[in-house]
Protein backbone atom coordinates (compact mmCIF):
# COMPACT_ATOMS: atom_id res chain seq x y z
CA UNK A 1 0.00 0.00 0.00
CA UNK A 2 1.77 3.09 -1.31
CA UNK A 3 -0.15 5.61 0.78
CA UNK A 4 0.61 3.70 3.93
CA UNK A 5 4.29 3.31 3.17
CA UNK A 6 4.85 7.01 2.58
CA UNK A 7 2.64 7.93 5.54
CA UNK A 8 1.15 10.90 3.67
CA UNK A 9 -1.77 12.54 5.36
CA UNK A 10 -3.55 12.71 2.01
CA UNK A 11 -7.07 14.08 2.06
CA UNK A 12 -7.27 13.56 5.80
CA UNK A 13 -4.68 16.31 6.19
CA UNK A 14 -6.92 18.49 4.08
CA UNK A 15 -10.04 17.69 6.03
CA UNK A 16 -9.27 18.79 9.58
CA UNK A 17 -8.60 22.51 9.36
CA UNK A 18 -8.96 23.34 13.04
CA UNK A 19 -5.55 22.15 14.20
CA UNK A 20 -3.42 24.89 12.70
CA UNK A 21 -5.31 28.12 13.23
CA UNK A 22 -7.26 30.58 11.11
CA UNK A 23 -5.02 30.52 8.06
CA UNK A 24 -5.61 26.80 7.62
CA UNK A 25 -9.36 27.31 8.07
CA UNK A 26 -9.21 30.03 5.41
CA UNK A 27 -7.37 27.71 3.03
CA UNK A 28 -9.96 25.03 3.58
CA UNK A 29 -12.94 27.37 3.12
CA UNK A 30 -11.39 28.97 0.02
CA UNK A 31 -11.14 25.55 -1.59
CA UNK A 32 -14.54 24.37 -0.40
CA UNK A 33 -16.27 27.57 -1.59
CA UNK A 34 -14.24 27.48 -4.83
CA UNK A 35 -15.46 23.97 -5.59
CA UNK A 36 -18.98 24.95 -4.49
CA UNK A 37 -18.95 27.97 -6.80
CA UNK A 38 -17.67 25.82 -9.65
CA UNK A 39 -20.59 23.42 -9.10
CA UNK A 40 -22.97 26.39 -8.97
CA UNK A 41 -21.42 27.86 -12.12
CA UNK A 42 -21.96 24.63 -14.05
CA UNK A 43 -25.55 24.45 -12.77
CA UNK A 44 -25.99 28.10 -13.63
CA UNK A 45 -24.84 27.63 -17.24
CA UNK A 46 -27.22 24.66 -17.49
CA UNK A 47 -30.06 26.73 -16.02
CA UNK A 48 -29.58 29.75 -18.28
CA UNK A 49 -29.08 27.56 -21.36
CA UNK A 50 -32.75 26.60 -20.98
CA UNK A 51 -33.48 30.03 -22.48
CA UNK A 52 -32.66 28.57 -25.88
CA UNK A 53 -35.64 26.24 -25.45
CA UNK A 54 -38.03 29.14 -25.21
CA UNK A 55 -39.66 31.18 -22.44
CA UNK A 56 -41.64 28.27 -21.00
CA UNK A 57 -38.59 26.13 -20.36
CA UNK A 58 -36.88 29.14 -18.75
CA UNK A 59 -39.88 29.81 -16.52
CA UNK A 60 -40.01 26.16 -15.50
CA UNK A 61 -36.34 26.32 -14.61
CA UNK A 62 -36.87 29.47 -12.52
CA UNK A 63 -39.63 27.69 -10.62
CA UNK A 64 -37.02 25.27 -9.31
CA UNK A 65 -35.30 28.04 -7.37
CA UNK A 66 -38.59 29.20 -5.84
CA UNK A 67 -38.68 26.31 -3.34
CA UNK A 68 -37.25 26.38 0.21
CA UNK A 69 -34.45 24.11 -0.97
CA UNK A 70 -33.77 26.36 -3.95
CA UNK A 71 -33.66 29.37 -1.64
CA UNK A 72 -31.29 27.63 0.74
CA UNK A 73 -28.94 26.78 -2.11
CA UNK A 74 -29.03 30.39 -3.34
CA UNK A 75 -28.29 31.55 0.20
CA UNK A 76 -25.26 29.27 0.32
CA UNK A 77 -24.12 30.62 -3.04
CA UNK A 78 -24.37 34.18 -1.65
CA UNK A 79 -22.27 33.22 1.36
CA UNK A 80 -19.75 31.24 -0.69
CA UNK A 81 -19.23 33.93 -3.31
CA UNK A 82 -18.88 36.69 -0.72
CA UNK A 83 -16.36 34.76 1.35
CA UNK A 84 -14.49 33.47 -1.70
CA UNK A 85 -14.05 36.86 -3.35
CA UNK A 86 -13.25 38.81 -0.16
CA UNK A 87 -10.75 36.22 1.05
CA UNK A 88 -9.56 35.76 -2.55
CA UNK A 89 -8.55 39.42 -2.74
CA UNK A 90 -6.59 39.05 0.50
CA UNK A 91 -4.90 35.93 -0.92
CA UNK A 92 -3.96 37.62 -4.19
CA UNK A 93 -1.95 40.20 -2.25
CA UNK A 94 -0.60 37.70 0.27
CA UNK A 95 0.57 35.34 -2.50
CA UNK A 96 2.68 38.22 -3.79
CA UNK A 97 4.18 38.83 -0.38
CA UNK A 98 2.08 41.93 0.38
CA UNK A 99 0.78 42.57 3.89
CA UNK A 100 2.91 39.84 5.42
CA UNK A 101 5.55 41.89 7.19
CA UNK A 102 9.30 41.79 6.80
CA UNK A 103 11.81 39.12 7.70
CA UNK A 104 13.82 40.07 10.76
CA UNK A 105 15.63 38.50 13.66
CA UNK A 106 13.38 35.90 15.24
CA UNK A 107 13.25 35.87 19.00
CA UNK A 108 11.50 33.70 21.54
CA UNK A 109 8.60 32.74 21.30
CA UNK A 110 9.24 32.80 17.54
CA UNK A 111 5.80 33.85 16.36
CA UNK A 112 5.68 34.00 12.57
CA UNK A 113 5.18 37.51 11.14
CA UNK A 114 3.27 36.19 8.14
CA UNK A 115 0.50 34.95 10.43
CA UNK A 116 -0.12 38.50 11.64
CA UNK A 117 -3.33 40.21 12.65
CA UNK A 118 -3.70 41.97 9.30
CA UNK A 119 -4.05 38.55 7.70
CA UNK A 120 -6.28 37.15 10.43
CA UNK A 121 -8.49 40.26 10.28
CA UNK A 122 -8.77 39.74 6.53
CA UNK A 123 -10.12 36.23 7.15
CA UNK A 124 -12.51 37.45 9.85
CA UNK A 125 -13.75 40.30 7.67
CA UNK A 126 -14.42 37.86 4.81
CA UNK A 127 -16.38 35.64 7.22
CA UNK A 128 -18.35 38.58 8.64
CA UNK A 129 -19.14 39.92 5.16
CA UNK A 130 -20.36 36.48 4.13
CA UNK A 131 -22.58 36.26 7.23
CA UNK A 132 -24.00 39.75 6.63
CA UNK A 133 -24.64 39.00 2.95
CA UNK A 134 -26.37 35.76 3.90
CA UNK A 135 -28.51 37.52 6.50
CA UNK A 136 -29.56 40.13 4.00
CA UNK A 137 -30.16 37.43 1.39
CA UNK A 138 -32.28 35.46 3.86
CA UNK A 139 -34.36 38.53 4.65
CA UNK A 140 -35.04 39.03 0.93
CA UNK A 141 -35.54 35.37 0.03
CA UNK A 142 -37.48 34.15 3.04
CA UNK A 143 -38.92 37.36 4.49
CA UNK A 144 -41.94 39.36 3.43
CA UNK A 145 -43.96 36.64 1.78
CA UNK B 1 24.42 46.68 28.36
CA UNK B 2 24.30 43.20 29.91
CA UNK B 3 21.91 44.44 32.58
CA UNK B 4 19.61 45.85 29.95
CA UNK B 5 19.57 42.55 28.09
CA UNK B 6 18.83 40.63 31.29
CA UNK B 7 16.05 43.06 32.12
CA UNK B 8 14.56 42.64 28.67
CA UNK B 9 14.65 38.87 28.92
CA UNK B 10 13.12 38.94 32.39
CA UNK B 11 10.28 41.17 31.30
CA UNK B 12 9.67 38.98 28.27
CA UNK B 13 9.60 35.88 30.44
CA UNK B 14 7.17 37.51 32.83
CA UNK B 15 4.90 38.47 29.95
CA UNK B 16 5.09 34.96 28.59
CA UNK B 17 4.36 33.45 32.01
CA UNK B 18 1.28 35.67 32.28
CA UNK B 19 0.08 34.61 28.85
CA UNK B 20 0.69 30.98 29.60
CA UNK B 21 -0.71 31.10 33.09
CA UNK B 22 -3.81 29.00 33.24
CA UNK B 23 -2.64 27.11 30.18
CA UNK B 24 0.12 25.51 32.21
CA UNK B 25 -0.96 22.46 34.16
CA UNK B 26 1.10 21.07 37.00
CA UNK B 27 0.93 17.28 37.21
CA UNK B 28 3.05 14.68 38.92
CA UNK B 29 2.63 12.09 36.21
CA UNK B 30 1.38 11.73 32.69
CA UNK B 31 0.39 8.84 30.46
CA UNK B 32 2.33 8.66 27.22
CA UNK B 33 0.31 7.06 24.46
CA UNK B 34 3.04 5.95 22.11
CA UNK B 35 2.52 4.87 18.51
CA UNK B 36 4.29 1.55 17.98
CA UNK B 37 4.80 -0.24 14.67
CA UNK B 38 7.53 -2.16 12.94
CA UNK B 39 6.04 -3.40 9.76
CA UNK B 40 9.20 -5.05 8.51
CA UNK B 41 9.25 -7.24 11.61
CA UNK B 42 5.53 -7.87 11.27
CA UNK B 43 4.56 -5.65 14.20
CA UNK B 44 1.23 -4.01 13.38
CA UNK B 45 0.46 -0.41 14.40
CA UNK B 46 -0.86 -0.04 17.93
CA UNK B 47 -0.49 2.31 20.87
CA UNK B 48 1.35 1.54 24.10
CA UNK B 49 0.40 3.51 27.18
CA UNK B 50 3.19 4.21 29.64
CA UNK B 51 2.83 6.29 32.79
CA UNK B 52 5.83 8.44 33.60
CA UNK B 53 6.53 10.92 36.42
CA UNK B 54 6.86 14.52 35.26
CA UNK B 55 7.93 17.82 36.68
CA UNK B 56 7.15 21.33 35.57
CA UNK B 57 10.09 21.41 33.22
CA UNK B 58 9.81 17.88 31.84
CA UNK B 59 9.75 17.86 28.06
CA UNK B 60 8.00 15.22 26.00
CA UNK B 61 11.45 13.95 25.02
CA UNK B 62 12.46 13.68 28.72
CA UNK B 63 9.26 11.74 29.35
CA UNK B 64 9.88 9.42 26.40
CA UNK B 65 13.46 8.80 27.47
CA UNK B 66 12.24 8.02 30.98
CA UNK B 67 9.80 5.50 29.50
CA UNK B 68 12.57 4.02 27.37
CA UNK B 69 15.00 3.84 30.27
CA UNK B 70 12.74 2.43 32.98
CA UNK B 71 9.70 0.87 31.31
CA UNK B 72 10.29 -0.28 27.75
CA UNK B 73 13.75 -0.07 26.13
CA UNK B 74 12.36 -1.08 22.74
CA UNK B 75 10.66 2.28 22.05
CA UNK B 76 12.16 3.69 18.84
CA UNK B 77 12.91 7.45 18.97
CA UNK B 78 15.41 9.65 17.18
CA UNK B 79 16.95 12.57 19.04
CA UNK B 80 20.31 14.11 19.60
CA UNK B 81 20.79 17.62 20.97
CA UNK B 82 17.79 17.86 23.35
CA UNK B 83 17.84 21.62 22.79
CA UNK B 84 15.93 22.35 19.58
CA UNK B 85 19.08 22.57 17.50
CA UNK B 86 19.57 19.31 15.65
CA UNK B 87 16.05 18.84 14.33
CA UNK B 88 15.90 15.08 14.91
CA UNK B 89 13.13 14.73 17.48
CA UNK B 90 10.18 15.94 15.40
CA UNK B 91 6.99 13.99 16.01
CA UNK B 92 3.27 14.50 16.20
CA UNK B 93 2.41 15.43 19.76
CA UNK B 94 -1.33 15.45 20.41
CA UNK B 95 -1.85 15.59 16.66
CA UNK B 96 0.42 18.55 15.89
CA UNK B 97 4.00 18.32 14.59
CA UNK B 98 6.39 19.55 17.28
CA UNK B 99 9.90 18.97 18.58
CA UNK B 100 9.69 16.59 21.54
CA UNK B 101 12.61 18.37 23.21
CA UNK B 102 10.97 21.78 22.82
CA UNK B 103 7.53 20.84 24.12
CA UNK B 104 6.98 20.78 27.84
CA UNK B 105 4.42 18.31 29.12
CA UNK B 106 3.01 21.12 31.26
CA UNK B 107 2.07 23.10 28.12
CA UNK B 108 -0.20 20.32 26.94
CA UNK B 109 -3.79 19.77 27.91
CA UNK B 110 -5.10 16.55 29.41
CA UNK B 111 -3.29 13.87 31.35
CA UNK B 112 -2.48 11.80 28.26
CA UNK B 113 0.16 12.82 25.74
CA UNK B 114 -0.21 11.09 22.38
CA UNK B 115 3.01 10.78 20.40
CA UNK B 116 3.01 9.61 16.79
CA UNK B 117 5.50 9.67 13.92
CA UNK B 118 5.50 12.75 11.66
CA UNK B 119 2.95 12.53 8.88
CA UNK B 120 4.11 12.90 5.26
CA UNK B 121 7.38 11.08 6.00
CA UNK B 122 7.74 7.37 5.19
CA UNK B 123 7.55 5.41 8.39
CA UNK B 124 10.47 3.33 9.66
CA UNK B 125 9.66 2.21 13.18
CA UNK B 126 7.70 3.58 16.15
CA UNK B 127 8.36 7.33 16.17
CA UNK B 128 11.14 7.23 13.60
CA UNK B 129 10.54 8.37 10.02
CA UNK B 130 12.59 8.50 6.83
CA UNK B 131 13.87 11.95 5.81
CA UNK B 132 15.47 10.93 2.49
CA UNK B 133 12.85 12.54 0.25
CA UNK B 134 12.66 15.67 2.41
CA UNK B 135 16.43 16.13 2.22
CA UNK B 136 16.41 15.48 -1.51
CA UNK B 137 13.93 18.34 -2.00
CA UNK B 138 16.26 20.53 0.05
CA UNK B 139 19.17 19.40 -2.10
CA UNK B 140 17.23 20.16 -5.30
CA UNK B 141 17.00 23.89 -4.57
CA UNK B 142 20.84 24.10 -4.43
CA UNK B 143 21.13 25.37 -0.88
CA UNK B 144 24.47 27.13 -1.18
CA UNK B 145 25.70 30.50 -2.44
CA UNK B 146 26.44 30.26 -6.14
CA UNK B 147 28.73 32.77 -7.71
CA UNK B 148 31.21 31.51 -10.24
CA UNK B 149 32.89 34.95 -10.32
CA UNK B 150 33.75 35.00 -6.67
CA UNK B 151 37.46 34.89 -6.29
CA UNK B 152 38.21 34.49 -2.65
CA UNK B 153 41.92 35.12 -3.20
CA UNK B 154 41.34 38.59 -4.61
CA UNK B 155 40.88 40.88 -1.63
CA UNK B 156 39.45 43.73 -3.71
CA UNK B 157 36.70 41.62 -5.14
CA UNK B 158 36.05 40.09 -1.76
CA UNK B 159 35.26 43.51 -0.35
CA UNK B 160 32.39 43.74 -2.82
CA UNK B 161 30.65 40.97 -0.93
CA UNK B 162 30.50 42.74 2.36
CA UNK B 163 26.95 42.67 3.60
CA UNK B 164 25.22 45.40 5.51
CA UNK B 165 23.04 44.41 8.47
CA UNK B 166 20.04 45.22 6.24
CA UNK B 167 21.28 42.80 3.57
CA UNK B 168 21.74 40.16 6.25
CA UNK B 169 18.27 40.68 7.70
CA UNK B 170 16.72 39.78 4.35
CA UNK B 171 17.74 36.15 4.68
CA UNK B 172 18.97 35.61 8.22
CA UNK B 173 15.75 34.22 9.63
CA UNK B 174 15.45 31.66 6.83
CA UNK B 175 18.96 30.45 7.54
CA UNK B 176 17.87 29.45 11.06
CA UNK B 177 16.16 26.36 9.63
CA UNK B 178 17.24 23.16 11.40
CA UNK B 179 15.62 20.81 8.85
CA UNK B 180 13.36 19.25 11.45
CA UNK B 181 10.61 18.65 8.91
CA UNK B 182 7.76 19.90 11.09
CA UNK B 183 6.64 22.28 8.33
CA UNK B 184 6.79 19.48 5.76
CA UNK B 185 4.59 17.38 7.99
CA UNK B 186 2.03 20.18 8.55
CA UNK B 187 1.73 21.26 4.91
CA UNK B 188 -1.57 20.29 3.23
CA UNK B 189 0.03 20.34 -0.23
CA UNK B 190 2.84 17.99 0.81
CA UNK B 191 0.09 15.73 2.19
CA UNK B 192 -1.08 14.96 -1.35
CA UNK B 193 1.87 15.78 -3.64
CA UNK B 194 5.20 14.00 -3.27
CA UNK B 195 6.84 16.16 -5.96
CA UNK B 196 6.06 19.45 -4.22
CA UNK B 197 9.33 20.68 -2.66
CA UNK B 198 7.56 21.69 0.54
CA UNK B 199 7.89 24.73 2.78
CA UNK B 200 11.40 23.96 3.96
CA UNK B 201 12.97 23.67 0.50
CA UNK B 202 11.01 26.59 -0.96
CA UNK B 203 11.95 28.92 1.87
CA UNK B 204 15.58 27.89 1.39
CA UNK B 205 15.24 28.73 -2.30
CA UNK B 206 14.29 32.23 -1.17
CA UNK B 207 17.07 32.35 1.42
CA UNK B 208 19.68 32.02 -1.36
CA UNK B 209 17.69 33.95 -3.96
CA UNK B 210 17.69 37.07 -1.79
CA UNK B 211 21.29 36.72 -0.61
CA UNK B 212 23.19 39.49 -2.42
CA UNK B 213 26.31 37.34 -2.79
CA UNK B 214 24.44 34.87 -4.98
CA UNK B 215 24.03 35.36 -8.72
CA UNK B 216 22.13 32.21 -9.69
CA UNK B 217 18.88 34.20 -9.64
CA UNK B 218 17.46 32.83 -12.89
CA UNK B 219 18.46 29.27 -12.15
CA UNK B 220 16.82 29.45 -8.73
CA UNK B 221 13.57 30.72 -10.22
CA UNK B 222 13.62 28.01 -12.89
CA UNK B 223 13.93 25.32 -10.25
CA UNK B 224 10.83 26.38 -8.31
CA UNK B 225 8.80 27.53 -11.34
CA UNK B 226 7.46 24.05 -11.99
CA UNK B 227 4.10 22.33 -12.29
CA UNK B 228 4.71 20.83 -8.85
CA UNK B 229 6.68 23.84 -7.64
CA UNK B 230 6.04 27.08 -5.79
CA UNK B 231 2.60 27.68 -7.36
CA UNK B 232 1.20 24.78 -5.36
CA UNK B 233 1.57 26.77 -2.16
CA UNK B 234 -1.84 28.12 -1.12
CA UNK B 235 -0.62 29.98 1.95
CA UNK B 236 -2.42 27.82 4.49
CA UNK B 237 0.31 29.04 6.86
CA UNK B 238 0.54 25.78 8.81
CA UNK B 239 4.28 25.51 8.14
CA UNK B 240 4.88 28.84 9.87
CA UNK B 241 2.58 27.99 12.73
CA UNK B 242 4.55 24.82 13.60
CA UNK B 243 8.11 25.99 12.85
CA UNK B 244 10.05 25.94 16.14
CA UNK B 245 12.77 28.35 14.97
CA UNK B 246 10.75 31.31 13.71
CA UNK B 247 11.84 30.64 10.13
CA UNK B 248 8.33 31.50 8.89
CA UNK B 249 8.69 29.46 5.68
CA UNK B 250 5.32 30.75 4.38
CA UNK B 251 6.76 34.28 4.40
CA UNK B 252 9.79 33.21 2.36
CA UNK B 253 7.61 31.42 -0.17
CA UNK B 254 5.24 34.38 -0.67
CA UNK B 255 8.17 36.81 -0.94
CA UNK B 256 9.83 34.64 -3.57
CA UNK B 257 6.55 34.37 -5.45
CA UNK B 258 6.17 38.15 -5.15
CA UNK B 259 9.46 38.51 -7.05
CA UNK B 260 8.36 35.99 -9.68
CA UNK B 261 4.99 37.72 -10.16
CA UNK B 262 6.57 41.15 -10.32
CA UNK B 263 4.88 42.28 -7.09
CA UNK B 264 8.24 43.13 -5.60
CA UNK B 265 10.80 45.37 -7.17
CA UNK B 266 13.69 43.36 -8.39
CA UNK B 267 16.33 44.74 -6.12
CA UNK B 268 19.64 44.73 -7.87
CA UNK B 269 22.03 42.45 -6.16
CA UNK B 270 25.72 43.20 -5.96
CA UNK B 271 26.40 39.81 -7.47
CA UNK B 272 24.12 40.49 -10.44
CA UNK B 273 25.56 43.96 -11.02
CA UNK B 274 29.07 42.56 -10.93
CA UNK B 275 28.03 40.00 -13.47
CA UNK B 276 26.74 42.65 -15.82
CA UNK B 277 29.86 44.79 -15.44
CA UNK B 278 31.99 41.79 -16.26
CA UNK B 279 29.97 41.02 -19.36
CA UNK B 280 30.11 44.66 -20.50
CA UNK B 281 33.87 44.62 -20.12
CA UNK B 282 34.16 41.37 -22.05
CA UNK B 283 32.02 42.85 -24.84
CA UNK B 284 34.33 45.86 -25.07
CA UNK B 285 37.45 43.76 -25.45
C1 LIG C 1 -14.10 37.80 -7.33
C2 LIG C 1 -14.01 36.59 -7.78
C3 LIG C 1 -12.95 35.59 -7.38
C4 LIG C 1 -11.73 35.82 -6.79
C5 LIG C 1 -11.10 37.13 -6.34
C6 LIG C 1 -11.12 34.50 -6.61
C7 LIG C 1 -9.87 34.28 -6.07
C8 LIG C 1 -9.38 33.04 -5.74
C9 LIG C 1 -8.13 32.82 -5.08
C10 LIG C 1 -7.12 33.88 -4.70
C11 LIG C 1 -8.01 31.49 -4.88
C12 LIG C 1 -6.91 30.79 -4.14
C13 LIG C 1 -5.85 30.24 -5.00
C14 LIG C 1 -4.80 29.60 -4.17
O1 LIG C 1 -4.99 29.39 -2.97
O2 LIG C 1 -3.72 29.35 -4.69
C15 LIG C 1 -9.17 30.85 -5.45
C16 LIG C 1 -9.39 29.48 -5.46
C17 LIG C 1 -10.42 28.86 -6.15
N1 LIG C 1 -11.42 29.50 -6.89
FE1 LIG C 1 -11.72 31.52 -6.98
N2 LIG C 1 -11.96 33.53 -7.12
C18 LIG C 1 -13.09 34.16 -7.60
C19 LIG C 1 -14.18 33.56 -8.18
C20 LIG C 1 -14.30 32.18 -8.40
C21 LIG C 1 -15.41 31.57 -9.13
C22 LIG C 1 -16.61 32.31 -9.75
C23 LIG C 1 -15.16 30.23 -9.14
C24 LIG C 1 -15.96 29.08 -9.76
C25 LIG C 1 -16.43 29.11 -10.96
C26 LIG C 1 -13.92 30.00 -8.45
C27 LIG C 1 -13.32 28.78 -8.26
C28 LIG C 1 -12.22 28.54 -7.47
C29 LIG C 1 -11.73 27.23 -7.11
C30 LIG C 1 -12.30 25.88 -7.56
C31 LIG C 1 -10.63 27.44 -6.27
C32 LIG C 1 -9.86 26.35 -5.54
C33 LIG C 1 -8.44 26.21 -5.93
C34 LIG C 1 -7.56 26.12 -4.72
O3 LIG C 1 -7.99 25.67 -3.66
O4 LIG C 1 -6.43 26.52 -4.82
N3 LIG C 1 -13.43 31.21 -8.02
N4 LIG C 1 -9.99 31.82 -5.97
S1 LIG D 1 11.46 25.75 8.24
FE1 LIG D 1 11.16 25.48 10.47
S2 LIG D 1 9.77 23.70 10.63
FE2 LIG D 1 10.61 23.68 8.55
S3 LIG D 1 12.40 22.31 8.67
FE3 LIG D 1 13.15 24.42 8.99
S4 LIG D 1 13.16 24.72 11.22
FE4 LIG D 1 11.88 22.90 10.80
S1 LIG E 1 16.72 16.55 20.10
FE1 LIG E 1 17.67 18.00 18.74
S2 LIG E 1 15.95 19.16 18.10
FE2 LIG E 1 15.07 17.92 19.65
Amino acid sequence: MEADRSNREGLMGWLNPGRYGWERVSYWLQRLTGVGLLAYFIGHVFETSSLTQGPDAWAAMLELTQTPLGHTILLLVIGMSTYHSANGIRLIFAHGGKGLGKPGRPDYPYDAVSLNYRQKSGIWIALILAAVAMLYGASVLFGGE
Amino acid sequence: MTEQVIEKIESMEKKREKEKHGKETIRSSVVLKIYRANKRAGEQPHYDSVEVPVQRWTTVLDALLHAKQYKDPSIGIRYSCRMASCGSCGMKINGIPRLACYTKVSELEGSTVTVEPLANFPHIRDLVTDFAQFFSHHHDVKPFVQNENADIKDKNKLSEFMQSPEDLDKFLQFSYCIKCGLCYSACPTVATDTKFPGPQALSQAYRYFIDNRDNATKDRINIVDDKHGIWRCHFAGSCSSVCPKGVDPALGIQLLRGHMLGFSKNEKKIADLQDRLRKDEEAKQ
